[in-house]
C-alpha cells in the first residue's frame, strides 16, 4: 500500500530504534508528549513504545477530540435528539461517548433518531431526503474536520437548505498546547506534533513553543517510522541543545498549511472568547463558533441550548491523565469501573484516547482486574 | 450478575458477537440453563448417539442489506448454519430454515432470497428438509429474518477439545480474513469507497474433511469467526485454556481492499466478521503438512499459519510485528465503529 508500506519496513524501524537507544543519555529522563490521538493509537497499535529505551517516556497529550469534550456539552447535543423533528448525527468516534444520561448509541437504542456519519457532506444529503426534519450535526474536532464542517454550511447556505444545523464543538491545538505548557504540573521536555491538524494550520503556529517556552516539536506522521523518526529528531534536538519546529512529515505538511482549508475556516467561524475543555478547565479563545453570517445554521442558535455544566466524576482523574501528571493505569478508576465498554471519563472512549489505547493494547498492569 | 453489571437495558452491542454478548451468555444465560454441553459454548452442539455424535447448532440471520456483494441473506443463512456445523467436525446432513418475513417485503426479494437458498443448499449438499413460515406487521421487522438449525453427524475421527491444546501448537486461518464485514459495510452505502470486494460466504466443510481426514488427531479446535471475527473467538480460547495466543502480525492474510478500508476507517480487521472463514489450532509438528493439505483443496489455497499457543501471556492474546513491537488484541467492544476524526 503506497505510503503506508515504505514507513512500516522492519530493516528501517529497528535501525532508528537503535540509533535512538545509542542517542539518549541513560541519565537523563526523556518526556515526550505526542500532543495528537491518532499517535497514540498508533504507539499502541505498533507496539512502538517497547522499541524505545526505558528512559524515553511517551506521556498521552490532548489531541483526542472526543476526550476533551466536556460531558455537559455533550449531553446538551445529546438533548436535541428528545425532539422527534430532529435527526442527530455525529462520526463514528462520537457514538459511544458517554454523557451524564448515556451515550448517542444509548440513546439510540433507546428509539432516538441517532445517526452515525461518514462525512459532513451527508447531512445535506440526509436535509435533502428528509425534509420534514432537522438534521443536526453534532460537530467535533480540531482543524482537522473544522474546514469541512465549514464547507458543509458554504455548501447549504448555496443550495439555500434550510433544515440542517450545526453544533459546533471544534477546538483548536495550539491554545491546548499552551495551556499545558503554562500548566503548573508542566514536566514536558519536547512534543510530537500531531500530523492531521499541521495539514491544515501548517508549522508556523508552533513557533511560540521553541521561542517562548524553548521546548522541541517536531511534525509527526502516523506510521511506526514517522514516529520514531520523529522521537530521534526531538532527542537530537535535547542531545544538542536546538528547541525547533521540525516537519518530518514533509510529505503531507507543507510550512504555510492548506491556505484554502483556512480560508474556509475563516469564512464561517469566529474564535469563541473561551471554551471549556475536559481535564484542562476552561481556555480562551481555543474554539470555534459559527459566525453571524452562517447563524441561521448554528444549532445553538437555533435551538436556544441551555448551557449545561457538569463536573466530571471525581474520583477521575482524566485531566491529570491529560496532562502527562499520570499514567492512564495509575488513575483510580482505570479498568475497574472505567473500562471501554463503560467509560467513565472519555479518554476510555474514542480509541485515540490514551486510557482506551493503553487499555486494550497492552497487558493490564498489576491489580487491574479485567471486567469479565 | 444483576441487571447493573449487565446494564440496564438490551443494547446493539449485546448482540454484536463481542464482549458484551459473550458476558450476556456466560452471566446471564448459562447459569439459568446449565449443562456440560451447552457450557462448552462451541459453534455447534456435539452429542452422544448410539455408537456416534451428532452435532445440533441454531442460528438467526438479521442482516441488512438483504443483498451484498458476494452474497445476501439466504446463502448467508445456509453457510452460516453448515459452516458451524463444519468446524464442530461434522459433515452438515440437514437444515431447518425459519422465516419470519415483514408485510410490504416485495415477492421478488423474498423468491430471490428462497432462490439463495436453493443454490446454496445445492452447492454445500446440504437438503433443507423443514421449517415454518411467519408474518409480521409492516415496520416490525426488517424485511426478512431468518432462523436455521442445523444437524450434522460428527466424524468417527476427530477429536476436538480446547483441553488438548498446549504451548506450542500453532494457529491457522483458511484464507484472508474480514472480507464479508468490510462488504457489508460498503454494501451499506454508508461509506464510499472504491473496492472490489465480495463477502467470503462459502461452505467449508470441504476444507475441513480434507484436513481432518488425513491429519485427524492433529486438529485439537476450530471456531467460525463470524461476528467479533478472528479476536473474539481467540480471546475466548486464551480465556478457556488460559494461555496466550501469539499472532504474528504480518502472517495474517489480508486483502489489498480490506486492509485499505480498515486503515482509512481505523478498524482492526481481527474484529471484522468472516462468512467463509475457520480458524484451527493444530499440532507444530503437522502444521505443513495440514496446510499442505488445505491448499490443494479448491477456495483453500491462501490457508496461511498465523500464530502460535505460547503459556504467557495466559488469558491474552498478543499481536507481535517483525520489528519486535507487540499489543494486545482485546475482543470487539460494541460493534466496530470507524474512526473519522
Amino acid at each position: 500500500m503506497q505510503f503506508v508500506d515504505e514507513f512500516r519496513n522492519k530493516e528501517l524501524i529497528q535501525k532508528t530504534a537503535q540509533e535512538i537507544a545509542r542517542r539518549v543519555d541513560p541519565k537523563i529522563q526523556y518526556r515526550i508528549m505526542e500532543v495528537c490521538g491518532g499517535h497514540t493509537f498508533s504507539i499502541y497499535r505498533f507496539g512502538l513504545h517497547e522499541l524505545l529505551p526505558p528512559n524515553i517516556e511517551l506521556i498521552h497529550g490532548p489531541g483526542c477530540p472526543v476526550c476533551v469534550l466536556p460531558m455537559g456539552r455533550i449531553d446538551e447535543g445529546m438533548s436535541l435528539a428528545n425532539d422527534d423533528s430532529v435527526i442527530l448525527t455525529a462520526f463514528g468516534d462520537m457514538m459511544r461517548v458517554p454523557g451524564k444520561k448515556g451515550s448517542p448509541l444509548e440513546l439510540k437504542a433507546k428509539g432516538r433518531d441517532i445517526r452515525m456519519i461518514y462525512s459532513p457532506l451527508d447531512n445535506l444529503k440526509l436535509a435533502i431526503e428528509n425534509r420534514d426534519k432537522k438534521i443536526v450535526f453534532f460537530a467535533i474536532g480540531f482543524e482537522t474536520t473544522a474546514p469541512s464542517t465549514a464547507l458543509t454550511l458554504i455548501q447549504a447556505k448555496k443550495l439555500g437548505i434550510k433544515n440542517f444545523f450545526v453544533f459546533s464543538n471544534h477546538v483548536l491545538i495550539v491554545p491546548a498546547i499552551r495551556a499545558i505548557l503554562d500548566s503548573p504540573d508542566m514536566r514536558i521536555d519536547g512534543f510530537i506534533g500531531p500530523g492531521h491538524v499541521s495539514t491544515v494550520i501548517g508549522c508556523q503556529p508552533y513557533e511560540f513553543i521553541s521561542k517562548n517556552y524553548r521546548k522541541p516539536i517536531v511534525i509527526s506522521g502516523f506510521e511506526p517510522l514517522d514516529l520514531l523518526e520523529s522521537i530521534l529528531k526531538i532527542v537530537q534536538q535535547l542531545q544538542e541543545g536546538r528547541n525547533e519546529v521540525e516537519n518530518q512529515y514533509n510529505r503531507v505538511v507543507r510550512w504555510e498549511g492548506n491556505r484554502t482549508a483556512l480560508k474556509v475556516i475563516q469564512e464561517v467561524f469566529e474564535l469563541r472568547p473561551y471554551f471549556e475543555w475536559r481535564g484542562l478547565g476552561f481556555i480562551s479563545q481555543s474554539a470555534l463558533k459559527i459566525n453571524k453570517s452562517y447563524a441561521q445554521w448554528d444549532a445553538e442558535e437555533h435551538f436556544q441550548l441551555n448551557r449545561i455544566v457538569l463536573t466530571d466524576p471525581k474520583s477521575s482523574q482524566c485531566g491529570e491523565v491529560l496532562k502527562g501528571v499520570l499514567k492512564p493505569y495509575q488513575c483510580k478508576l482505570f479498568g475497574k469501573v472505567c473500562n471501554p465498554e463503560h467509560p467513565v471519563g472519555a479518554l476510555m472512549v474514542s480509541s485515540e484516547g490514551a486510557c482506551a489505547a493503553y487499555y486494550q493494547h497492552t497487558g493490564r498492569k498489576e491489580g487491574i482486574t479485567d471486567s469479565l | 450478575m444483576n441487571s447493573e453489571q449487565l446494564g440496564q437495558q438490551i443494547e446493539l452491542a449485546h448482540g454484536s458477537g463481542g464482549k458484551s454478548t459473550y458476558r450476556l451468555i456466560r452471566s446471564a444465560i448459562l447459569p439459568a440453563l446449565k449443562n456440560p454441553i451447552l457450557e462448552s459454548l462451541s459453534d455447534a452442539a456435539v452429542v452422544d448417539y448410539g455408537a456416534g455424535r451428532i452435532a445440533l447448532t441454531t442460528d438467526s440471520f438479521v442482516v441488512h442489506p438483504l443483498m451484498f456483494s458476494g452474497g445476501s441473506i439466504g446463502k448467508l443463512a445456509i453457510n452460516g448454519t453448515v459452516n458451524d456445523l463444519a468446524v464442530s467436525g461434522a459433515q452438515p446432513r440437514a437444515i431447518l430454515l425459519s422465516l419470519i418475513v415483514e408485510a410490504g417485503l416485495p415477492m421478488d426479494v423474498f423468491l430471490r432470497e428462497i432462490q439463495a437458498i436453493a443454490e446454496a443448499s445445492r452447492i454445500a449438499t446440504v437438503p433443507v428438509i423443514g421449517g415454518d413460515t411467519k408474518v409480521v406487521e409492516h415496520g416490525k421487522g426488517d424485511g426478512l429474518y431468518i432462523t436455521t438449525t442445523g444437524l450434522g453427524i460428527v466424524d468417527p475421527k476427530v477429536n476436538l477439545s480446547p483441553q488438548r491444546i498446549k504451548p506450542g501448537d500453532q494457529v491457522i486461518v483458511s484464507g484472508p480474513i474480514g472480507d464479508h464485514g468490510i462488504a457489508i459495510l460498503l454494501a451499506r452505502g454508508e461509506i464510499e469507497l472504491e473496492a472490489n470486494l465480495g463477502s467470503d460466504s462459502r461452505p467449508l466443510w470441504p476444507l475441513i474433511k480434507a484436513m481432518i481426514s488425513v491429519h485427524p488427531a492433529a486438529v485439537k479446535w476450530m471456531r467460525d469467526p463470524t461476528r467479533g471475527g478472528v479476536a473474539t473467538a481467540l480471546n475466548e480460547l486464551s480465556r478457556e485454556i488460559k494461555m496466550g495466543v501469539v499472532l504474528f502480525e504480518e502472517m495474517i492474510p489480508l486483502r489489498e481492499e480490506v486492509r485499505g478500508a480498515c486503515e482509512i476507517l481505523g478498524l482492526d480487521p481481527l474484529h471484522i466478521a468472516c462468512e467463509g472463514q475457520f480458524v484451527a489450532i493444530v499440532e507444530k509438528d503437522l502444521l505443513l503438512e495440514i496446510l499442505k493439505e488445505l491448499r490443494k483443496v479448491p477456495g483453500g489455497e491462501e490457508a496461511t499459519h498465523i500464530g502460535e499457543i505460547r503459556e504467557q501471556p495466559a488469558g491474552v492474546v498478543l499481536a507481535v510485528s517483525s520489528y519486535g513491537g507487540s499489543r494486545r488484541v482485546d475482543m470487539l467492544i460494541g460493534d466496530p465503529l470507524p474512526r473519522i476524526c
